[in-house]
């Protein structure tokens, strides 16, 4: 498993790149988990070890400025830690830490709780689905269409 | 080693807008008994099956799920792989060629009237027309109004849609059938007339009128029919092979085929549209989730080297778009029904180094780098929506370039100042490429290109290819229209040469 969802790390990753995933139960670190795992299922064995290694990178270079690791320092040193690899002047570096943080934010905002939390309904009904919203869908335009040289 | 084989006059590697256009085109031949098979890498999804779920339906319905990366790994690049291709993932945006570009593109014996009068007839047939006023959200209203204020010549884009419901979620498969792409249209006609359409079969290698294919059996629990065929290697013998695989794929397969060296200019030219989004936050909610998407643009192209498009996007794909992590961040996240969004894409042009290149697996490899005018272009635009969000109201603009993400209205009056101490850093700013273009660009011969003006690969009378990789340079707009008409000229050719070719 690339990314263990119990592990200490994990989690302070995960909560510094998305301070509300603090706030989660055991089941939604599981169904954060699972998005991660469905999104890995099918990538090649290097992403994960190069993952891996960045999560182990970041518990053990702060050793060296703050002589801790990652998870234990405060909320704001973590999220220097990670700014610093977000805007390390390596390019791989940086790299690294956006993929990271990509599956991070797939994890966190790919589960139907977290779309419903952020007040994300879209629904395959469309407007028909705005229900007491409807009035306000439907606001008149004024638009000018007519100048559309390509219209068939 | 196969262990089936078939045979068929013409065989058409891919359904998107170029494989679906060239199927229907030359389906009237199946008439005159004449056998020809669509082979199709993705899966055929029911209708049912389009549920508008984000990952789901991106893992369903795109290349790598949607994150199919750069070589470097700073950009990822979108491109469909279904029944129906990038058509199927598309906002349905119909653009016809911009004249300016065919005539820079300067591709002997191609010209704007011709690819004018095809995208045309695609656009009729497609049912392109503007959305009708009642139906635009404020998403889309915001943003011409925003234009409007600062003078910009804001444009409505014809849409190729019909019973649209506004569900919004055109990106994701749209869950009404509403979009006429390629899966609607063209290909269920080209079926009708008698073309074989096989899915979720990879073709592996081209040879001299054959071609190597691997059919998948369908994973458990995944979305789409099982191949009509059974799992397995095939050598398929025809006569007449027609490359539609897309910019990415259509120059991989042919370096995997070891044509690289008879056509120095494989793979090269390669461009995109490489695009970020910026968003502004309103003090109140607007409908953005609902109603069509993409409606208005601002076409900066010629001058400033970007264009501005209305868009919406699903919360995991706007979460990975806003630059930064931590508390920041997640404020726009949170503001999400607040959201107003304007997508910026940048014009890169074709030159020496960004290409397709494969790996030791014969997997598609793309080498690309920013170049300047790409990231003026980016840094430009970003700030000409930030200027268009404020003038359209909002609260404050997440701006992915700038020092300090986040810009508050008071701080409007200074972004000239903030642009000049803004910084685009390959992969810290967060870009995704639409549109992947050339890598079979049209030309005069091998020294300067892969194929003619009708898609005919150099040397080779019985190999075409007909999709975006033909693109010689940017096309600078959506391209799906640009792609259907010259797919239409690659099936007038073959037409006219079937008695010869066959």
């Amino acid at each position: 498993m690339p990314l263990d969802p119990e592990s200490a790390i994990f989690r302070a990753v995960v909560s510094t790149i998305v301070p509300e995933a603090a706030a989660l139960d055991g089941q939604g670190w599981h169904d954060l988990h699972r998005v991660i795992e469905a999104l890995l299922r099918e990538r090649p064995e290097s992403l994960k070890r190069q993952l891996r290694i960045f999560l182990a990178a970041i518990q053990w270079l702060p050793v060296i400025r703050y002589g801790r690791p990652f998870t234990r320092l405060r909320p704001d040193a973590r999220a220097r830690v990670l700014a610093h690899l977000q805007n390390d002047r390596i390019q791989k570096v940086r790299v690294g830490f956006w993929g990271l943080r990509t599956i991070v934010l797939a994890g966190y905002y790919g589960r139907p709780q977290a779309a419903q939390a952020i007040g994300y309904a879209a629904s395959p009904r469309g407007w028909d689905a705005c229900g007491a919203r409807a009035p306000a869908c439907r606001v008149e335009t004024r638009l000018d269409t007519s100048g559309f040289h390509g219209e068939p | 080693m196969a262990n089936h084989n078939r045979t068929y006059d013409i065989v058409i590697v891919g359904s998107g807008a170029g494989g679906g256009t060239v199927a229907q085109e030359l389906s009237p031949l199946c008439r005159r008994g004449m056998r020809i098979a669509v082979l199709e890498k993705g899966p055929r999804l029911r209708d049912e099956e389009f549920t508008g779920r984000e990952l789901e339906m991106a893992g369903a319905l795109y290349e790598d799920g949607g994150g199919f990366l750069t070589a470097d790994g700073a950009m990822t690049i979108a491109f469909g792989c279904a029944y129906g291709g990038s058509t199927v993932v598309y906002t349905g945006t119909s653009m016809l060629p911009p004249e300016r570009v065919i005539d820079k593109w300067s591709v002997p014996g191609l010209t704007h009237a011709d690819l004018d009068c095809r995208a045309r007839k695609f656009m009729t047939e497609n049912n392109a027309h503007f959305v009708e006023d009642g139906l635009i959200n404020e998403n889309n209203k915001l943003f011409v109004e925003g234009c409007r204020k600062l003078n910009y010549d804001v444009q409505q884009f014809p849409v190729n849609i019909k019973g649209c419901r506004g569900s919004s979620l055109c990106n994701l498969g749209c869950p009404n059938q509403a979009k006429q792409g390629t899966d609607r249209v063209q290909l269920p006609r080209a079926e009708r007339n008698g073309v074989e359409v096989v899915t979720r079969c990879q073709v592996l290698t081209v040879g001299e009128k054959t071609l190597a294919v691997r059919v998948a059996a369908k994973p458990a629990g995944a979305k789409g029919d099982a191949s009509p065929w059974e799992p397995g290697d095939y050598q398929i013998d025809a006569k007449i092979i027609v490359l539609c695989a897309g910019a990415v794929n259509t120059p991989a397969l042919l370096l995997r085929s070891g044509m690289g060296r008879s056509l120095p200019r494989l793979g090269y030219g390669f461009t995109s549209h490489p695009a970020f989004i910026i968003v502004g936050e309103h003090t109140r909610p607007i409908t953005n989730f609902v109603g069509h998407p993409k409606s208005y643009y601002l076409d900066l192209a010629e001058s400033d080297h970007f264009v501005l498009e209305t868009c919406m996007y699903f919360p995991f794909i706007t979460a990975k778009s806003l630059a930064g992590f931590g508390a920041p961040h997640s404020a726009f996240m949170r503001a999400f029904p607040r959201l107003q969004m304007i997508l910026v894409l940048a014009c890169d042009e074709a030159d020496g180094h960004n290409r397709i290149a494969i790996d030791k697996a014969g997997r598609p490899v793309v080498h690309y780098r920013f170049q300047a005018k790409a990231v003026v272009g980016l840094m430009c635009g970003a700030f000409t929506a930030a200027e268009i969000l404020f003038a359209a109201g909002a609260a404050r603009v997440h701006m992915p370039v700038a020092r300090n993400t986040t810009i508050e209205a008071a701080d409007a009056a200074r972004l000239p100042e903030i642009a000049a101490a803004a910084e685009f850093q390959p992969g810290k700013t967060p870009v995704s490429a639409a549109h992947p273009q050339g890598g079979c660009g049209m030309g005069s011969g091998p020294t300067d290109s892969v194929t003619d003006s009708y898609g005919r690969v150099h040397g080779l009378p019985w190999l075409f290819v007909a999709d975006a990789s033909l693109f010689p340079n940017s096309l600078e707009i959506n391209p799906y229209v640009t792609i259907m008409a010259l797919a239409d000229r690659v099936a007038q050719r073959i037409r006219e040469e079937v008695p010869a070719l066959l």
